[in-house]
């Protein structure tokens, strides 16, 4: 991080400036974190009582019990939509006219609709046929989530995947066909492989976004950590108030934790594939030298070209 | 190098979430008992009820809950003295007893209920399709809603009223709100009818009503209407801050409900609460439960079957 | 088809209730994140560190959260009295200014290294470099990209829906609450959201087919 391209090496006057510019920006911060504690102390939210609900048997179950729900979500969820988009994917690529539409029609579809309206109509669906589904209807509302997640993040992975297809070389294509493997030897054992590995990145940062949208569960009745905590703010009452701020605060420091360590692992994968030469390279971002936020992930980007597999 | 110090934030803050939860002590206090909901010496108890063996009623929902083993109500969580969740898990209120009441008399022990929280928003669907059995929750009996799914009851007469800041000078009933903020939750019927022109209210709405006490509380709304049962509740978990304003403008009789068709279970429902308003047990439930927030007594309305 | 035709003025209120949420905090975002991007390359450690943490705080935390302390945490600590709407586009216009900062950045790191070299050889300060000679040329690359960001918000804004805020999936559930078959109401729903994207994703191809200049 000591240079960037993007500005010289400082001089005496721009040292100056910098310096400068450090304080004040550390000022700001600094006095925005002051300034935000002071109104949280006048409100009362750091009074001991308040954070005193958190040793609470009861509490802590509670905030236990959502992680655990959210992370089961998110498991079964995560994994299916990455069967399912390798899935998508492949259709989309295929040869045959028909299964590519089909796959482009169901990827373009879910990707549109919101997530929270998918997921509601799952949910309706899966109650109105509940005899005939079995453990599905049983658990009504742990699987619409599940399978609306598992869709929507489907269709957002096999977009990126299919883009991490594109952006192997023709060459490597024509050279396995040369030597006489066949379409889906190609695939199997050339693109995907590939696809997979460059695209890592941004599949995993996709990933949080479906840990994120775990929390869309409250629209039908699923019970995860954020309709927990909802509950919690609201029926908890300290010293006259309800400790909103306070459950605020520990429920986003979880999702936070939950997902940097998802992110690191991005991070962890980036490195080790990067550490072998004969991948190819995604391109990185220069700056700070972050990388799991390389490629901006809500909905994968329609990459409707190669990304851009650098020099 | 800045990463791998975010992860290790990040894996430290979890270690500790997981291990602060996963040793749980019980010297916390949470704050969220409703006071005198039990235990006091004065208080009136809750009663108990009988529950009936061997009841035959031909209704299917009934029957795949028999095979179950366990009845499922709806019910809300958030409304203290009618449908409340403590920490622990524990329910209680009058919506609550009126389950327990109704359950007893369908032949279920209290251990086989099985209460599941459901919001405003989607107790039609749940009801209607089946994913709960029956639902107790602050449930307005109307002809729009008797379309999709059915009712017994009514087992209590509520009246849309209003909750203001204890000290509230200008607010003095439905008539006084023109141009104030009022909150209430999506949808509701209450809402409905205060944005009338007649009321001329601006209103704010949100997915629960302790979502609107809270804005009250925090200055962002001036008044928060729904059914006075609901709102007596409230104002009486914070009496120092929360008042009712006392002017019903709206009848809202409360309803148990059920599938549509289920003639049956509607008439065992009836009879059940019919049979508890007879022994007694509804008045001491409703003395144990709401009866506690200051909410009036009132004599058990007149069931309206169909 | 009744169900359209006879609640015709809600639709369209909660249609263009959408088209405005998403535009207004559309613009919100891109602001925020334009600035924020900057802050993550700048030279001043500070504000590096601000941008980073920016980023790491509002792209890992669910919308749903973001608007809860837009309602019960904001209006506490700092400025008290912010209509629905307000809050609503704050929540997701930070929430959405993460991504785009993202784009931006990465954006930024496919402009050619020779270009900033250029102008910083002719003396071009840092903020120059990044205001006239890189931003212009990151915009190509950073369409794409913007283009789904967008997408995702509006069909994010369907949570402001639980938040008082007229929008499309607000019209859904009145409707199912007042006993009208859902399904119906679904598929309209449904197309007026595929409108409004089909929409974003047209207008952006187009943006890209006039800014997609031979290199």
């Amino acid at each position: 991080m000591s240079s960037s391209v993007l500005y010289d090496a400082p001089g005496p006057k721009a040292r100056v400036r910098n310096i400068i510019y450090t304080v004040l920006g550390s000022a700001l911060v600094l006095g925005l974190v002051v300034f935000s504690v002071y109104r949280l102390n006048e409100k009362g939210v750091l009074e001991p009582e308040v954070w005193n609900i958190f040793n609470n048997a009861g509490v802590r179950a509670n905030i236990r019990d959502g992680v655990l729900s959210t992370l089961k979500v998110f498991a079964l969820a995560g994994v299916l939509s990455l069967v399912l988009g390798l899935l998508l994917a492949v259709a989309r690529l295929s040869d045959h006219k028909w299964i590519s539409w089909v796959a482009t029609g169901f990827i373009e579809l879910f990707r549109a609709v919101p997530l929270l309206i998918t997921i509601y109509a799952l949910w309706v669906l899966f109650l109105s046929y509940k005899d005939d589904l079995g453990v599905i209807g049983e658990n009504a509302s742990f699987w619409a989530l599940v399978i609306g997640l598992t869709v929507y993040n489907a269709c957002v992975q096999a977009e990126v995947l299919r883009a991490g297809v594109n952006a192997v070389p023709r060459g490597q294509v024509e050279a396995a066909y040369a030597l006489g493997l066949r379409k889906t030897q190609v695939m199997t054992m050339l693109l995907l492989p590939q696809a997979v590995r460059s695209m890592l990145p941004t599949i995993i940062s996709q990933l949080v976004v479906t840990l994120k949208d775990t929390s869309l569960g409250y629209i039908v009745t699923y019970a995860e950590l954020l309709f927990a905590a909802r509950t919690m703010a609201n029926n908890i009452i300290v010293n006259g108030e309800n400790p909103i701020t306070a459950v605020v605060i520990v429920v986003a420091a979880i999702y936070i934790a939950m997902c940097l360590l998802l992110s690191s692992l991005a991070t962890w994968i980036e490195k080790r594939g990067r550490r072998a030469k004969t991948g190819i390279t995604v391109a990185h971002a220069g700056g700070t030298g972050g990388a799991p936020e390389d490629v901006p992930g809500d909905v994968g980007m329609p990459m409707d070209g190669p990304p851009d597999v650098s020099k | 190098m800045k990463l791998r110090k975010s992860a290790a934030v990040a894996a430290t803050i979890a270690a500790l979430a997981l291990t602060a939860t996963a040793c749980g002590g019980d010297s916390g206090t949470a704050g969220d008992k409703p006071k005198g909901g039990s235990g006091g010496k004065d208080q009136p108890k809750l009663p108990t009820y009988t529950v009936a063996t061997d009841v035959k009623v031909d209704s299917p929902t009934l029957k795949k809950a028999q095979k179950a083993g366990k009845i499922v109500f709806g019910a809300k969580n958030d409304q203290p003295y009618l449908g409340f969740e403590d920490t622990d898990g524990k329910r209680s209120g009058f919506d609550i007893e009126i389950a327990k009441m109704v359950a007893a008399d369908l032949g279920f022990k209290p251990s086989q209920i099985e209460f599941k929280t459901v919001d405003s928003g989607v107790r039609e669907t749940t009801i209607s399709k089946g994913d709960v059995d029956l639902y107790v929750g602050t449930y307005t009996i109307n002809d729009e809603r008797k379309k999709q799914v059915g009712f017994s009851g009514p087992y209590f007469l509520a009246g849309a009223d209003l909750l203001v800041r204890k000290g509230e000078k200008d607010i003095k009933g439905p008539e006084t709100v023109k141009g104030k903020k009022v909150c209430s939750i999506v949808g509701s019927t209450p809402l409905q009818e205060i944005k009338k022109s007649k009321y001329g209210a601006e209103t704010v709405e949100l997915a629960k009503y302790s979502e609107c006490v809270q804005q009250l509380l925090n200055n962002e709304v001036d008044a928060v209407t729904t059914d006075d049962a609901i709102l007596q509740g409230y104002a009486a978990q914070r009496p120092e801050k929360l008042e009712v304003v006392g002017k019903p403008f709206t009848e809202e009789p409360y309803g148990v409900g059920m599938k549509k068709d289920d003639k049956a279970l509607r008439d065992a429902v009836s009879d059940a609460l019919e049979n508890h308003q007879k022994n007694g047990n509804y008045k001491k439930a409703y003395d144990a439960t709401l009866g506690l927030s200051g909410s009036k007594p009132q004599d058990p309305p007149a069931l309206e079957r169909y | 088809m009744n169900v359209l035709l006879d609640h015709l003025p809600e639709f369209r209120e909660g249609f263009i209730g959408t088209v405005l949420l998403t535009l207004s905090s559309g613009l919100l975002a891109m602001v925020l994140g334009v600035i924020v991007a900057g802050f993550r390359v700048s030279p001043v450690p500070p504000l590096r560190f601000l941008g980073a943490a920016w980023v790491t705080l509002f792209r890992n935390t669910p919308l749903t959260l973001l608007f809860l302390i837009a309602w019960f945490v904001v209006p506490v600590i700092f400025w008290p009295g912010l209509s629905p709407w307000t809050k609503a586009i704050l929540a997701l216009g930070f929430y959405t200014s993460a991504f785009v900062c993202e784009a931006v950045r990465s954006g930024i790191s496919t402009v050619p290294l020779g270009q900033a070299e250029a102008a910083r050889s002719i003396g071009m300060t840092f903020i120059q470099t990044l205001r006239l000679i890189v931003l212009p040329q990151a915009t190509r690359t950073v369409i794409a990209p913007l283009s789904s960001i967008f997408i995702a918000l509006t069909k994010n804004s369907a949570i402001a829906g639980a938040f008082s805020v007229a929008e499309l999936f607000g019209v859904q559930k009145l409707l199912s609450d007042k006993g009208f078959a859902i399904v119906p109401i679904f598929l309209f729903v449904a197309i007026a959201y595929l409108i409004i994207t089909f929409t974003i994703s047209g207008l952006f191809r187009l943006l890209e087919r006039r800014m997609g200049v031979a290199r």
